[in-house]
């Protein structure tokens, strides 16, 4: 049989079990709790696609089964133009109007009052989704693309085709339903009908616009003090980033490794931990504030409480990003032209503000609009430290969960973030593509870079020393802070926070998980587990399509993933509720909108490092594949990846610590059977329970360090095997695959 | 890797756009069961496009690919029975020689011992028998590109694409792989397509070469037919240097031309040739230098230069410099020489256009 005629069956039979062996809609207990075998295929719920036409008149679905028999009765045909073209119609008139039948039909019947007038009333509503409709919607998107492949398109590579279809419709539910449900939100009151009450009233409350602090000496509305905290934190966190890197590469300060050290901490600390830390220290029953009343007699203050506490916070964590961004920079700056400037009668005060800063300026910015984006998208630091002084992606949240409860108000401050962050996105990639003056060829560059002038190497030190030493106290106190009966007012060591955490005892000879945090903990692991490895398969697949192929749309598919970035996560959390919460599609209170989320928010992470190391493998050696008679899914299994092997450890490891340490959009998306540690931990610390939450933090921190240790472990193993077999001839050195990887 | 089916290869039109770039205007050619024919020409002039579309690694825009009879055109690379060695050689860095070799075979879903031993037959033939074991960076540029053929072959295509394949050889090795191919496509009778933009090599193995040029063919035909009867002045500069130089036909008679340039008169072989204005191609070696105050074809030397088995010039005529190579080695002739210029009977082609 021809390789095409087997795809297609595989495609046809897919299909064909989505509508005749499987449940058609959603199970309300979960599919694979498989109760629904009691009921299949006779109950109104269980029953699939082909009976619930006849047996309980929905005839909706009648049409997406006909345009499945044309896919079918293309199969008939032998390898032809009709057949190809039969097979993209019947593919793509099927997703489309599965689709529609999806959102047409609701709970309770037509949900769109035109096509009520035209069809008349339905006897019936229908439940969201589920097996059945999932498989028949694989089979359609299958067979548009090998319709496709067989007419040539992308020299009728069928794999690659299908990757790139299912990538755009997974995309497509994931990222912009989503965000496009939202907006739609913002202009529905709760029944759904269409109401701009609520978003003209919300665009134009004061509480968002308002510019008192200008004029009236109150404060600003939220939008505006957002901005100018990320302004303040994007200034606070480049200028020291930039001091952290000219300490690192242009001084002879003796500890650089360890300030390279500094740059894994932001990976692995939850969000908000910094700003527990701050409270532990500074807040009103803070050690420091304790100290300094006791001492000085300095009343315990709240100035902690509001911006001046975020601030702090976020410089904390986002200067270790901007360090890892700004010593490639100062790397790349070319130390010839330091030296031409030199040789020029310049000193090297004059070089170092007329040639060294010039050309570091595009990646100045860079990290400012880097750590912009960071600080917009911050939550748990806002949520910790804000009190009353909440910023938008707060505000986001209590006006769902508070007893607010107005959807679309968080519609429209989520629609203001988003605008914000994607301004600064775009700002970031049409401003400065390109602008780079790094540069690190392939020359040989030789020559070393000068030492800064003495006084602005003074000035550096000062900088940085302390805020090392602010770091490491900062960190201190979250691993001491879980011994510690109660801060500021009993300091005895206790081992008692982690006891209520953690405790297990043998019952009947099993463990009996005790502790508080097991539950969340076990949960955390299982789901960071599961989708680690999924978001680095889609984003380094996806990273193949957008280095290796070319389609057409590769420079939107490309920008439209990245931008998925750039979306904060607590706009994803809220257009995930709005989105996942009615049919068609209902997944809220699963573990799969968990995934889903994680996969999605941090593929594009996975994305960039597999774009680098691919980047940097010669294309000749796929088509040396391909003409060996592979297929391009071997070529990739047999050739590519054991070739990527440093990025997709990368990737994984930071879509498994992702997983673990992220909260915005989190905070929306569990239930009582799915709860994240992070999420538990807010809520620790809404009660007061510092201790236990700091407890759980660090244990968090630790088992991270551990799993990133082994994961580097083996990388580094890998790499020495790989340089000691592999000198010279296809692989260029390790380094910049290191640069990836990191 | 004992007897080969070969394949016919054909082109009807084809043309490929590269968004608004066209690579391939409009090819038709037609290549002979068990030859090995040489596309030639200088880089961008659409040889390697070629080759690509024949491996279904490009795809045409228009027209139609026939590989021994079966129309290939839409079909990928991975189903069509041609193989490829590459300019890189492209051989997979993680894997050892045997598994590279056996990588295709695989592929084609043949058992894994049965690939293996195939494998190592292959590598025998091409006089690699036991280094199977190590990895491609263990070995020489020469045997890797061994490494890089067997691999193409032991799959048994019915056409064997080779793309620049001695071009990270050095010149020495060129001279002496470039035989080991030929020798090899003799011996087992493949049919070969060879991309090239070295002249002397595409002269030294190919039944016929195709030239192209911008992507056209500019001319096809033995090596023979294209160094002695080339087409145009392009043709007759890129196979070999040559000087073209305006002349005039003044008679032709029995496969012999008499010719004119300046005041000399010159007996050439010309098959076709009209009486009336043309252009010959004179090879470098094929203008004698005479010191002389005045001739019938009168020159002024401007440049020499010492290469040990020859003497470079740049000869100053009315029609243009010249470019003269001359095997007189114990005189040089110093700048601002005048010279009289003659032409040997061998090396001068009338152009036909």
């Amino acid at each position: 049989m021809e390789r095409s005629d087997r795809r297609l069956n595989i495609a046809l039979g897919i299909g064909l079990a989505g509508l005749s062996l499987v449940p058609w809609y959603r199970i309300e207990s979960g599919f694979f709790g498989f109760d629904w075998l009691g009921n299949f295929p006779n109950g109104s719920n269980e029953a699939p696609a082909l009976l619930q036409i006849f047996a309980h008149g929905r005839w909706t679905l009648a049409v997406i089964a006909l345009l499945f028999a044309v896919g079918l009765c293309a199969r008939a045909f032998k390898v032809s133009s009709l057949r190809s073209n039969l097979l993209i119609a019947a593919g793509a008139a099927g997703i489309v109007f599965l689709v529609l039948q999806g959102l047409a039909v609701g709970f309770t019947g037509w949900t769109w009052t035109m096509t009520e007038a035209l069809f008349g009333p339905l006897a019936d509503g229908q439940p969201s989704m589920g097996a059945g409709a999932g498989l028949v919607a694989l089979s359609f998107v299958l067979m548009f693309s090998f319709g496709l492949a067989e007419r040539g398109v992308l020299r009728g590579d069928a794999f690659v085709v299908a990757s790139i279809a299912l990538l755009v419709f997974l995309v497509s539910i994931f990222v912009f339903y989503p965000v496009g449900s939202m907006f739609i939100g913002a202009f529905q009151s709760f029944d759904g009908s269409f109401d701009p009450s609520g978003f003209v009233r919300n665009i134009q409350d004061p509480s968002i616009w308002s510019l008192d602090c200008l004029v009236g000496g109150n404060r600003c509305g939220v939008a505006w003090r957002t901005l100018m905290l990320a302004i303040l934190s994007a200034f606070g966190s480049t200028l020291l980033g930039l001091c952290f890197a000219l300490v690192a590469t242009r001084t002879r300060f003796p500890f650089k490794k360890g300030l390279r050290l500094l740059t894994i901490l932001p990976i692995i600390t939850p969000p908000f931990v910094i700003g527990l830390a701050l409270i532990l220290l500074f807040g009103r029953a803070g050690v420091v504030t304790h100290q300094l009343s006791n001492l000085f007699g300095i009343e315990p203050g709240r100035w902690l409480y509001g911006l001046t506490g975020i601030w702090i916070a976020q410089v904390l964590s986002f200067t270790p990003i901007s360090f890892l961004v700004l010593i490639g920079v100062v790397e790349g700056v070319s130390p010839s032209m330091e030296e031409a400037s030199q040789t020029l009668r310049a000193d090297r005060w004059r070089t170092f503000w007329k040639v060294s800063l010039p050309l570091m300026k595009p990646g100045l910015a860079n990290a400012f609009l880097i750590g912009f984006i960071e600080s917009m998208a911050d939550f748990g630091n806002p949520l910790v430290l804000g009190g009353s002084h909440g910023v938008l992606s707060t505000e986001i949240f209590f006006a769902v969960v508070g007893s607010q409860n107005d959807p679309s108000r968080a519609a429209v401050l989520a629609i203001i973030l988003l605008f914000f962050t994607l301004s600064a996105f775009l700002a970031q990639r049409l401003w400065l593509a390109g602008k780079s003056f790094a540069t690190v060829t392939g020359k040989g560059d030789s020559g070393a870079h000068i030492a800064l002038p003495r006084s602005l190497s003074i000035g550096v030190h000062a900088i940085v020393i302390p805020w090392i030493l602010f770091t490491l106290v900062i960190y201190g106190m979250i691993l001491f802070g879980g011994f510690v009966r109660t801060w500021g007012l009993d300091n005895t060591l206790t081992f008692e926070h982690y006891q209520r955490a953690f405790s297990f005892s043998f019952e009947n000879g099993a463990i009996a998980w005790t502790g508080v945090a097991w539950n969340s903990f076990w949960t955390t692991i299982k789901i960071a587990l599961i989708s680690a490895p999924l978001t680095a398969a889609v984003g380094l697949l996806t990273a193949y399509l957008i280095v290796r192929q070319r389609f057409v749309g590769r420079n939107i598919f490309e920008f439209a993933l990245m931008m998925s970035f750039a979306i904060p996560g607590t706009v994803i959390g809220i257009s995930y509720i709005m989105a996942f919460n009615l049919p068609p599609l209902e997944m809220t209170g699963t573990a799969l909108i968990l995934i889903a989320c994680f996969v999605f928010r941090n593929m594009p992470v996975g994305v960039r490092g597999g774009v680098a190391a691919m980047s940097q493998l010669d294309k000749s050696l796929d088509e040396a594949s391909l003409t060996l008679r592979a297929t391009s899914f071997r070529t990739i299994r047999k050739v590519i990846l054991p070739l990527l092997r440093p990025a997709i450890v990368a990737a994984l490891v930071y879509s498994f610590v992702r997983a673990i340490t992220s909260i915005s959009a989190v905070i929306f998306l569990v239930s009582a059977e799915y709860n994240m540690a992070t999420s538990y931990i807010v809520g620790l610390v809404e009660n007061g329970e510092y201790g236990v939450a700091v407890a759980y933090s660090s244990m968090l921190i630790v088992v991270m360090i551990v799993i990133i240790t082994c994961f580097q472990l083996l990388v580094g193993e890998r790499r020495l095997r790989r340089e000691n077999r592999v000198a010279t001839a296809f692989i260029p050195s390790a380094a910049p695959q290191e640069k990836a990887a990191s | 890797m004992t007897t080969h089916h070969t394949g016919s290869v054909v082109f009807t039109n084809v043309k490929k756009q590269f968004g608004t770039f066209t690579a391939i205007h409009d090819l038709s050619l037609d290549i002979e069961p068990g030859t090995l024919v040489t596309l030639l020409g200088p880089s961008g002039c659409g040889k390697t496009t070629t080759l690509r579309m024949l491996a279904g690694l490009e795809h045409p825009t228009a027209g139609r690919i026939l590989i021994g009879g079966k129309d290939v055109t839409m079909l990928p690379a991975n189903e069509r029975d041609v193989s490829m060695v590459f300019q890189s050689y492209a051989l997979f860095p993680h894997m050892s020689v045997l598994e590279n070799v056996a990588y295709g075979l695989e592929s084609s879903k043949m058992k894994k011992n049965e690939a293996r031993e195939r494998a190592e037959e292959g590598l025998k033939q091409v006089g690699l028998a036991g280094y199977g074991r190590r990895l491609p960076a263990e070995l020489s540029g020469g045997q890797q590109q061994r490494v890089a053929v067997a691999r193409a072959l032991v799959l048994e295509p019915q056409v064997l694409l080779l793309d620049e394949p001695l071009s990270n050889l050095d010149a020495r090795l060129r001279r002496r792989v470039r035989t080991e191919i030929r020798e090899l496509q003799q011996r087992l009778g493949f049919t070969a397509v060879y991309v090239t933009h070295d002249q002397e090599e595409a002269l030294a193995v190919s039944d016929k070469i195709i030239v192209m040029q911008d992507g056209l063919i500019a001319q096809q035909g033995s090596p023979r037919d294209l160094y002695e009867a080339p087409a145009s002045s392009f043709i007759a500069d890129f196979i070999g240097e040559a000087n073209v130089l305006p002349c005039e036909v003044l008679r032709s008679d029995g496969g012999q031309a008499i010719i004119r340039v300046g005041k000399l008169e010159h007996s050439v072989p010309g098959r076709s040739a009209r009486p009336g204005p043309a252009r010959i191609a004179v090879r470098p070696n094929a203008i004698t230098l005479e010191a002389a105050e005045s001739g019938a074809f009168p020159g002024s030397i401007r440049h020499a230069a010492y290469l040990g088995d020859h003497v470079e010039y740049e000869v100053e005529t009315e029609a243009g410099t010249l470019f003269v190579v001359d095997p007189a080695i114990d005189r040089t002739l110093p700048p601002a020489t005048n010279v009289s210029i003659g032409f040997h009977q061998r090396g001068i082609a009338i152009i036909n256009n």
